[in-house]
């Protein structure tokens, strides 16, 4: 065969020396990323970022690690104060958020790991609590309401010498943590235990005192702020046919807290819950332990719109509750004043459940019904003259930034704020409030916050050595071992998660991917050899031309079609004028592209968010 | 190198080719060379052309000999053949192997000293017979397992890390291998595998000797200032001569094209390579005017990078000496030895 090509007409002048001419001065396009924002970093870390409170969870995962449970208690406290508490009950937003969950099936065992701090840190850490001056400050504040949001605020303004009164209604302190939540989820010694450091810290905690007059509060009682966390206390009702006409339907809430205080010790046997949330899951599990034998949870949608966390359903369906899709309710049937059930409208809903179509009409038996849709705020207590501005659904206007509401001095957080959350966003309301609380007594601007900022650290020990496990460890996320099913039902108060096991816990800590050790790039060192982008096992690196962040995630090693993750863009590179793009991703975090890199232009570096408390500006934060 | 293996994780978006595996699956163990070197690179651009061209791992044989261009083959393939033989003798191995199963897919990797040095008259046999297989240089200029020392490629001029000059001759292998026949000589640059993966591609598919010298920058001895192999000079001084791209499909070529616009050549198994021309008055298919061409370049110091020289009309080592079709672990035991009766009837032909 006569192979035969014809010459191009390109000369080479034209072409310059192809694609590597060597530049001098290269002008970039497109600005490269800006890392030294701390949020460009702390966005990768995905579990800290979704974390209302921004708990640092891979720097107390790696103390988990090391044994040190206290300082992870500890390190734990310090964002989100009630670490016992939420390792048992969070909503847990930084587990969907994890990148393990993104490169293998399941998350990180986030909340679980927390308990395992606070089940086994010191007894006595009353040494390593903030100290409180006994020289006050002068200024008094007042907080409505002894729930997360109120105990927050109070931790944070104590230390700073804040005299703070918190006004309870009820006879113990906690809010829903301590009526709603039950105590098979949530032993009471827990409760007391961290609700207890910060009542030590010197609260004048006022029990029994229910606020009925604001306008007296703030005219009489001689606070320079007032905090409203008063929650969200008012259960939703169901106003159809029958609804008043017996007395075995309850409110979800108050029948959860008439539970905890021992009011109420029983139902019956056949029980309807209605509505799908995490509310709805603990009054169908409680009734399993007060008599009921045939348990029904009652949902409108499809379940992959119910609002109960995953996790809770399967709980409540281990327990045998059954959980009946596509069902509203229409009526209460009740014969001779005794309640027989209810009437059901059968729905079949479209394709992203916005619209149903009816099927039929049922009737399922019960001998009690409980109502779990919903909760709200309710604040008669609050005069309307007096400077505080209400919207249209009877909560308070509050500024998203400040937490103050149109009076000046009156701040709200928690679910009293904007609607039912949270314990931790609760927890992040308190801090915010209690930042914008000292403003406010200190006569400085509430709206100019206190800004974020970051230390980062080089890892690199030795050669290939790392001060962090790199490895990739392929184990499973380790199931929660529960109580027997026979044995749980015998007490309200047996909690059913035993906790991690030593060695669940060993296997679960190297799940994490350490997503705050970051990849940390110095584009001069570059030269361009490829090794990182070899190396790395899940395609994060490319070295190409520049160009428009849209163009360039399209023709990266693996194309990056995570919009929520981030690229990393550098300068452009010494050698060919190009630029290193990093998609976050699925960065395993495994430190190999460092390794591989001659000149480390490629660093491992921990990430330290410093998180700005009321009192300390940022700058001071201790990593 | 390493203390933790490659993580065993993969990118969801990883396409398996036709025999189902995805590119991780063409990987080896974890590279005991210095971070950076360029060889890793060469490496990962083998990885890339096998799993690309869905050759199945157990049909291929990977051969070298010493050096730490000769260390990779432990690094891609863990499924394939190897043999790792004695200083400068891959080619007379890969000859023998390839003699007794002309079936498997043969690649070696050799360097500037294996190559050049002690094993430079086995390559000239090699490419003599025009031997089946993939041959490939990982070219860094410098003796780097044995601390620096100059290699039998050393650009005249082109210093040492300590600063010391050299002033003997190199033995350009492109130029060895052009004169001494070879019918498919490329020059490529680790740091570039956009143009090594198709120039891999096209010379595995080529039917005899192919000849791939790849520039591979020793991160550790020989990329720095005054050096003619480091990543800035390579760089520097690198000049495409063709851009090409490797086209599988057997496809009939019948259009024309105007000059300087993109042209297909079609190798023996019908499938084809796409030239885009980027120097003046190039021809990969005239030994000659390549000769005299790449002996200029020589001269100025360029490094012309791309296939440089081709011809398919050459005969492999098989047909010229026309054995058996297939493997001799497939001839009958009976044909392999006919038996004494045969053997004398043979002999007595001779007497």
């Amino acid at each position: 065969m006569r192979l035969y090509v014809t010459v191009g007409a390109v000369s080479r002048a034209q072409r310059g020396r192809g694609q590597f001419e060597t530049r001098t001065s290269y002008e970039k396009t497109v600005p490269p990323t800006n890392v030294n924002n701390p949020s460009y970093f702390h966005k990768v870390v995905d579990c800290q970022w979704a974390c209302p409170a921004h708990t640092n969870v891979p720097e107390y995962i790696r103390l988990i690690a090391q044994g040190c449970f206290t300082e992870a208690y500890m390190l734990n406290r310090k964002s989100n104060v009630f670490p016992g508490i939420l390792g048992r009950t969070c909503d847990r937003p930084c587990e969907p958020a994890c990148r393990r969950g993104r490169v293998e099936e399941k998350p990180v065992a986030i909340c679980r790991l927390k308990r395992v701090a606070a089940d086994h840190r010191d007894d006595d850490i009353k040494p390593l609590l903030p100290r409180v001056p006994e020289k006050k400050n002068g200024k008094r504040i007042a907080c409505i309401g002894a729930g997360p949001a109120s105990l927050t605020v109070a931790n944070d303004l104590m230390p700073l010498g804040y005299e703070v009164t918190i006004f309870e209604k009820l006879a113990v302190p906690g809010g829903l943590m301590r009526s709603n939540i039950p105590s098979f989820r949530l032993p009471q010694r827990v409760l007391d235990d961290e609700i207890g450091m910060i009542l030590d810290m010197g609260v004048d905690i006022r029990y029994n005192s229910p606020i009925s007059s604001m306008k007296a509060l703030l005219d009489e009682g001689g606070f320079d702020a007032v905090f409203v966390g008063s929650g969200a206390p008012k259960g939703k009702d169901l106003e159809i046919p029958g609804r008043h006409d017996s007395d075995k339907i309850y409110i979800g809430i108050d029948w959860l807290t008439s539970v905890a205080f021992g009011h109420i010790t029983e139902i019956e046997e056949r029980v309807l819950i209605i509505g799908v949330g995490n509310t709805a899951m603990d009054c169908c599990r409680t009734s399993a332990r007060l008599g009921g034998k045939d348990i029904k949870v009652m949902a409108r949608r499809p379940r992959a719109y119910f609002k109960a966390s995953p996790w809770e359903l399967e709980d409540a369906e281990e327990e045998n509750v059954q959980i009946v899709i596509n069902h509203a309710p229409k009526s209460f049937v009740i014969e001779d004043g005794k309640l027989k059930g209810m009437m059901f409208d059968r729905l079949e809903w479209n394709g992203d459940a916005t619209k149903s179509t009816l099927i039929d009409t049922v009737f399922i038996p019960a001998d009690a019904v409980i109502l779990a849709i919903g909760q709200e705020g309710a604040f008669p207590w609050i005069e309307r003259d007096i400077g505080i501005e209400f919207d249209k659904w009877g909560m308070a206007k509050v500024d998203k930034k400040t937490f103050m509401c149109t009076r000046p001095g009156v701040f709200f957080g928690g679910d009293a704020a904007w609607g039912p959350e949270n314990i931790i966003w609760a927890v992040e309301h308190g801090h915010q409030a209690a930042i914008s609380i000292d403003a406010y007594c200190q006569g400085a601007s509430l709206t100019e916050r206190p800004p974020e900022g970051m230390n980062l650290l080089s890892t690199k020990m030795g050669i290939h050595e790392w001060a962090y496990s790199n490895d990739y460890n392929v184990a499973r996320r380790q199931k929660m071992v529960h109580v027997d099913l026979a044995e749980r039902f015998k007490q309200m108060n047996i909690e059913v998660e035993t906790g991690f096991t030593p060695e669940q816990t060993a296997r679960e800590v190297e799940r994490c991917l350490n997503c705050d050790v970051q990849t940390v790039f110095s584009t001069k060192k570059c030269i361009e050899c490829d090794a990182c982008i070899d190396i790395c096992p899940v395609l994060c690196l490319t070295i190409t031309k520049d160009g428009e962040e849209s163009d360039l995630r399209t023709r990266l090693s693996a194309p990056a079609k995570n919009l929520k993750q981030a690229i990393y863009t550098s300068e452009a590179l010494p050698q060919t004028g190009r630029v290193m793009v990093k998609d976050e991703d699925l960065c395993v975090h495994c430190g190999l592209c460092a390794e591989r890199c001659p000149t480390a232009a490629w660093d491992m570096q921990k990430f330290d968010l410093l998180k700005p408390y009321a009192g300390t500006p940022a700058c001071e934060v201790k990593p | 190198m390493s203390y933790i293996r490659k993580p065993a994780v993969r990118h969801p978006s990883l396409q398996p080719n036709k025999l189902g595996l995805t590119v991780r699956d063409y990987e080896g163990a974890m590279s005991t060379l210095c971070a950076g070197c360029g060889h890793d690179s060469i490496t990962a651009a083998i990885i890339r052309t096998f799993y690309e061209m869905d050759i199945p791992p157990h049909r291929v044989a990977k051969l070298s000999g010493i050096g730490c261009s000769s260390k990779t083959p432990t690094y891609f393939i863990s499924g394939a053949h190897g043999f790792n033989s004695a200083h400068g003798r891959m080619a007379a191995i890969a000859s023998g192997a390839n003699a007794a199963n002309r079936d498997l897919c043969y690649i070696g990797v050799s360097g500037d000293g294996d190559s050049l040095s002690i094993g430079l008259g086995h390559l000239c046999h090699a490419i003599r017979r025009n031997l089946h297989m993939l041959y490939i240089i990982e070219n860094n200029g410098v003796y780097g397992l044995t601390k620096g020392q100059f290699s039998a490629s050393t650009d005249i001029g082109s210093k040492s890390k300590k600063g010391e000059v050299n002033t003997m001759p190199p033995i350009d292998p492109v130029l060895v291998a052009i004169s001494q026949g070879a019918s498919f000589v490329a020059r490529g640059f680790s740091g570039d595998k956009e143009q090594l993966v198709p120039l891999l591609k096209t010379g595995l598919h080529h039917k005899g000797f192919a000849l791939v010298d790849v520039i591979s920058p020793c991160v550790t001895f020989n990329d720095h200032e005054g050096s003619t192999k480091s990543y800035v000079h390579t760089r520097k001084h690198a000049l495409p001569l063709l851009e090409s791209d490797f086209v599988p499909m057997a496809e009939e070529i019948t259009i024309s094209y105007p000059e300087g616009e993109a042209r297909t050549v079609r190798l023996h198994d019908g499938s084809t390579v796409r030239f885009r021309k980027v120097a003046k008055d190039y021809d990969p298919t005239d030994r000659k005017a390549v000769l005299a061409y790449l002996e200029e370049q020589q001269l100025s110091g360029e490094i012309p990078t791309g296939l440089l020289f081709i011809d398919e009309e050459a005969v492999e080592m098989h047909e010229e000496a026309k054995t058996v079709d297939g493997p001799l672990t497939d001839v009958p035991f009976s044909d392999l030895c006919p038996g004494s009766a045969a053997l004398e009837k043979l002999m007595s032909a001779y007497r």
